[in-house]
């Protein structure tokens, strides 16, 4: 089962651990997006099945992709993941706020990141906080 | 195919690498911003708590432990200060600047999670902490004031919150500005936006909206923070965003803070098919990051490359006088020369890739300036012209560590203490110039200083203390010889060493790295006014010019940078002096080496030869006895491998055409082993 994963962080290196961990496993097709301008025009145009989101980018930040994605009809079957590096502030509540399934703390594992994707994309109608 | 984690290793190595840089610079900007008691600003603030905090997040997912407990550290430092809880000072300052080399040095441990590092990480980490939060004193939240749509509230990150609360502290007014843009060029309108809002206001976010959008454009609401009133703003903005609207002021208590939105949670669905954009779905990004070992593989096709065209103009040749394939040797040709065109593109294009500004160097350097004034107590202006000036990327690299090492000389020997100056009627400040230039395919550095200059019968006296020049040898040196003695191993100026000038290296090693860059250092310096020292380097080390002889039927390669000229060689104008076989050209005794002998391509003692190449390094020459001068060429060289790599005296190996190698001379370690012998050799080597 291969599903479609996009994966929005300013940094290079995350994306390409992200990709890298994702793509191993043989388990997607994995998008990246270096800014919040350019997961706009990614998002604007194509479904996906799991959008991983960085908080803290400049310009258009995490929250603010969650809310577009909210009010967008293509991605109202997207799981949201958002990557932050402090659980607990202000920035996860506004997520939780703005219907993040899940949240990545910073710095997190191949296996932390394989293993809640799985949980997210099964079949089971349950979702993780 | 490698292994892919490797990749992502080195994409991480390189991020982090940039990071440090990016650090590094904006500390610089924040210095001297504090320094001149400007308002500091607070996107530089911002900036430099961006890059610690992603080096935080990419060292603990890539295992750089200490990396990441360093950065940890410092992010919690600076996000107090850019939410204005602690205030910079010199001390705060000092730490920052600490925090570079640390992640330089951490950066590049064999094994990142040392246990030996342990301790002096921890002990830095503690003086991190050890600065004190001021706590901001609570006078109800401004932000309550402005009656703000509680779904641009919701959507702030704490860094975006605390910008408002302080635009609205400072008395700034807020407005929301709704515009459409183009989604492909969203990037530079905004920057656009950006630079437009600056001198009036601050932007506090952007939020996305579905309103007013489709594929192609999108609907953001900014929100601003500006210092003029409405009219002015928008007049300002000339309306080209559309309108500016105030956000009102409260007049009564606000409302609760947003509750969570129920969102549907539809069940998974599998990828679609029918993705209308499927063909758009592209990267923007206008860069990429290249191994620079694939632009040495790309750089050895195109020699490869050369060869085959140099193999279809012998096809061209034979069929010259062959009439009946006149035709198609005309179209051979024609097809070989386009070729040829193309092929110097290609080269060309590659060679540009390569190229970086020294600026990066110059960065670096910026910072050993700092650090060497305040611990010396002198006062030094940088100025720095031509940081555009390109080089190779492995050159720049190689570069640092002289440059490194001769900006601290400069500082901890050169400018004086500034009573010091005072007394010698200079400035109190004294003047360190980087200067950077091409000159015809070399790149021209200087690092030159306004201090005390060098003391060249000091430096002699010196060095026949120390048993590296005789008493009667220094009869016959003229002040610039006496200056040269710097580069001599083991000599230095002071007898007092500072921990200065990158652990404990001597000008002499500094003058190795340069030559074997294939490049060369001059020293100008006049008492009491300054010293200059010049660094001249080929701009690129994938192509070299040289210069192709015969020795004994076998062919070499001189870099053409270390050639000076080719004169006839006259066997019975050879005289021998201490042992050495000596000619005298325009009145100059020039030492002269046959390079068959020396390779034991012929016996020795034979005058054979018919060319003197004579070769300069830095003040010294050495004639090279050859047997042809075949021509000059532009060669790329190949590297010997590991297994012949501890063979002295050559540089590579090249091809040219006509299935035919010629080695590269490596004209620094002839020099070494005709005057020095080949005791100097293994030392040379033993050095770490």
């Amino acid at each position: 089962m291969a599903f479609h994963a996009l994966i929005v962080d300013d940094s290079s290196a995350v994306r390409a651990f992200v990709r890298a961990s994702l793509e191993n496993a043989n388990f997607a097709r994995v998008e990246e997006a270096g800014t919040g301008f350019e997961a706009l025009r990614i998002l604007a145009t194509h479904a996906f099945d799991v959008v991983i989101v960085d908080v803290n980018m400049p310009d258009i930040n995490g929250l603010e992709l969650l809310s577009f994605m909210n009010k967008s009809p293509r991605q109202q079957g997207a799981r949201k993941i958002l990557i932050s590096t402090q659980a607990g502030g202000i920035d996860s509540q506004r997520g939780v706020d703005l219907g993040a399934d899940a949240f990545l703390k910073k710095p997190f594992t191949v296996e932390e990141l394989r293993d809640l994707v799985s949980r997210l994309l099964a079949p089971v109608e349950g979702v993780s906080g | 195919m490698s292994d892919p984690r490797d990749n992502v290793q080195q994409e991480f190595l390189a991020e982090a690498q940039e990071l440090v840089e990016a650090l590094s610079r904006d500390l610089l900007l924040l210095d001297e911003a504090h320094h001149r008691g400007e308002r500091i600003d607070p996107a530089l603030i911002n900036e430099i708590f961006r890059s610690v905090h992603t080096l935080k997040g990419i060292a603990g997912m890539f295992g750089y432990k200490h990396v990441g407990a360093v950065a940890h550290a410092l992010e919690d430092l600076l996000d107090d200060l850019r939410l204005g809880r602690t205030a910079i000072g010199q001390n705060l300052l000092d730490i920052l600047f600490d925090s570079i080399e640390r992640f330089q040095s951490l950066l590049t441990l064999e094994d990142p999670q040392s246990p030996q590092e342990e301790a002096g990480v921890q002990h830095y980490i503690a003086a991190i902490r050890s600065i004190g939060i001021e706590e901001e004193v609570e006078d109800g939240d401004p932000i309550d004031k402005y009656a703000i749509d509680p779904a641009v509230l919701g959507v702030l990150t704490e860094y975006e919150e605390h910008r408002l609360r302080a635009c609205i502290r400072e008395g700034l007014r807020l407005y929301r500005l709704r515009a459409s843009f183009k989604l492909m060029s969203i990037d530079d309108s905004i920057e656009a936006l950006r630079e437009k809002a600056q001198e009036e206001a601050e932007i506090i976010t952007y939020l996305p909206s579905m309103e007013g959008g489709n594929d192609d454009t999108i609907e953001l609401v900014v929100l601003l923070a500006a210092r003029v009133p409405e009219e002015e703003l928008n007049a300002h903005f000339e309306s080209r965003y559309g309108s500016i609207e105030a956000i009102a002021e409260r007049t009564h208590l606000p409302t609760l803070p947003p509750r969570r939105t129920s969102i549907p949670v539809l069940s998974m669905r599998p990828p679609s098919e029918d993705d209308g954009g499927q063909a758009s779905l592209r990267s923007v990004a206008d860069s990429v990051r290249v191994d620079i070992r694939k632009l040495d593989h790309l750089m050895s096709v195109v020699g490869e490359l050369a060869l085959v065209r140099s193999a279809v103009n012998r096809i061209v040749d034979s069929f010259k006088n062959d009439v009946t394939h006149r035709q198609s040797s005309m179209d051979l040709d024609r097809i070989g020369r386009g070729l040829e065109r193309q092929l110097l593109e290609l080269r060309t294009g590659i060679l540009d890739v390569r190229m970086v500004p020294l600026g990066q160097v110059f960065n670096k350097l910026a910072r050993i300036v700092r650090q060497a004034a305040r611990e010396d107590d002198k006062q030094v202006r940088l100025v720095v012209t031509g940081a555009n000036t390109e080089v190779d990327k492995l050159i720049v690299e190689e570069l640092t560590d002289p440059l490194m090492h001769l900006v601290r000389n400069a500082i901890d020997h050169g400018i004086e203490s500034p009573e010091a100056r005072v007394r010698a009627h200079k400035r109190e400040e004294g003047t360190l110039a980087l200067n950077a230039y091409h000159k015809g395919s070399n790149v021209v550095i200087e690092v030159e200083d306004d201090g005390g200059g060098m003391n060249a019968h000091q430096l002699r006296d010196e060095a026949i203390e120390r048993g590296l020049l005789t008493a009667e040898a220094s009869q016959e040196l003229s002040r610039q010889g006496m200056l040269d003695l710097v580069f001599l191993p083991g000599l230095s100026t002071r007898s007092e060493v500072t921990d200065m000038s990158g652990r404990g290296v001597g000008m002499d090693v500094v003058k190795t790295n340069i030559l074997r860059l294939g490049g060369m250092i001059t020293i100008a310096s006049e008492q009491g006014t300054g010293t200059k020292i010049t660094v001249t380097l080929p701009i690129t080390l994938a192509i070299i010019r040289a210069l192709i002889v015969t020795v004994a039927a076998r062919t070499f390669a001189f870099p053409i940078t270390a050639v000076q000229e080719a004169v006839p060689y006259v066997p019975n104008d050879v005289h021998t002096i201490h042992g050495r076989n000596v000619i005298t050209l325009r009145g100059e005794t020039l030492a002269i080496c046959d390079l068959g002998q020396l390779f034991g391509l012929r016996k020795s003692g034979g005058r054979e030869g018919r060319f003197v190449v004579i070769a300069s390094m830095g003040h010294r020459k050495l004639g090279f006895v050859v047997d042809e001068l075949i021509g000059q060429d532009d060669v790329i060289i190949k590297s010997l491998g590991k297994s012949l790599s501890s063979v002295r005296g050559f540089a590579g190996a090249t091809d040219l055409g006509d299935q035919k190698v010629a080695l590269m001379l490596d004209a620094p370690s002839l020099f070494t082993e005709y005057f020095e012998g080949p005791d100097a050799f293994r030392a040379l080597e033993s050095r770490p």
